[in-house]
């Protein structure tokens, strides 16, 4: 074990990191339906772990419950974040369970079903707010930022003093404008990415690593 | 949803009334509006937990043959200088348009407009 590793497991590196800064959270990823959620989780996962959370489709409110893996470590150079992973339902203020027919050629009987799964679904998304330690908000680097969704889950962190990380999802799609997501939303630090294709995720992880150890105050509602 | 004649009815809502409310009874009344086909549009808007609330309320409140959600888009909350935040004052949230979602689409948001459309033809009777 070299100089570097022995410090990093010695009691005094666990000291400086208890009085500057914490090294085990609860994230969670957020956004609106079908932004990239659960393929950001399993890019992760598979980077760090060789696992995956679950399973994707283009089909809106695919993930429907949350799903979480503990104790997935990040090295950082010489820094590291342990952190409990929380993959969220898509936060919507609409569902209408005629757009997975009509546009997805569902079944009648398995669109009521998934609507009303994903309403539910997003009350769950919801109370994690009040669980977790920092947010990972994935966007759609393709589509307008300026939703009320996005807008009121930022709010909603900011409220509680909670660090945000915006990934600019998509980039790797021809008209992906992360410039934009900056321009929006610029008290914030944005990340453009493609969780598909994994570009650009070695920077994620260092923000996640810098953003998400530093020390807090959390506000509860 | 059935289609209406006598057309869609926008509500003014005076930051006087909203403040007569406790924070319960405001998104009571916003929802049971909204559900019977009305558009609003707040002086003064929700607060982001407000605004999350609403959106949990409204997720309950789903029945997909007469009520799918709703359309919302409002201003970033006021921003609030050194001293104000010194002496505890709260970032007010700004005016806010809500609608029932099969009837208020919004088409374009940003910091200085807040563009929507109502979607011809619907209602509640």
């Amino acid at each position: 074990m070299g100089l570097l590793e022995r410090f990093r497991e010695s009691k005094f590196s666990k000291m400086i990191h208890k009085v500057f800064g914490k090294n085990h959270a609860k994230i969670g990823i957020y956004g609106p339906p079908n932004v990239g959620k659960t393929t950001l989780a399993n890019r992760i996962l598979r980077d760090w772990t060789g696992d995956i959370m679950g399973s994707v489709s283009e089909v809106p409110h695919e993930t429907r419950r949350a799903k979480w893996k503990n104790n997935i470590r990040i090295d950082n150079g010489g820094s590291s974040l342990t952190m409990d992973l929380v993959d969220t339902p898509g936060i919507a203020t609409k569902i209408d369970f005629k757009e997975f027919m009509n546009m997805y050629g569902m079944t009648k009987d398995d669109s009521r079903v998934r609507a009303k799964e994903a309403t539910e679904g997003v009350i769950e998304a919801i109370r994690w707010l009040d669980d977790i330690d920092g947010v990972v908000l994935v966007m759609d680097a393709t589509q307008d930022p300026f939703t009320q969704v996005n807008v009121t889950i930022i709010g909603n962190l900011e409220a509680r003093n909670l660090p945000i990380l915006i990934a600019a999802n998509k980039i790797d799609a021809e008209n992906a404008s992360p410039a934009t997501l900056k321009s929006a939303f610029p008290q914030h630090p944005v990340i453009p990415i493609s969780a598909l294709t994994g570009y650009n995720t070695e920077n994620l992880y260092t923000m996640m690593v810098k953003e998400f150890g530093k020390k807090r105050h959390k506000k509860r509602r | 949803m059935v289609k209406k004649d006598s057309g869609i009815t926008f509500n003014l809502i005076s930051r006087q009334k909203l403040e007569h409310f406790s924070s319960s009874d405001k998104l009571k009344y916003i929802l049971s509006e909204v559900k019977e086909g009305r558009i609003l549009v707040l002086e003064h808007g929700l607060t982001p937990t407000e605004q999350a609330q609403l959106i949990e309320h409204t997720m309950k409140e789903i029945n997909h043959d007469t009520f799918i959600g709703i359309e919302i888009g409002g201003y970033e909350n006021e921003k609030v200088g050194f001293f104000q935040r010194v002496f505890g004052v709260a970032k007010k949230p700004r005016m806010t348009v809500i609608g029932p979602a099969h009837l208020l689409r919004m088409v374009h948001k940003d910091n200085d407009m807040i563009e929507t459309t109502i979607i011809p033809g619907k209602g509640v009777s």
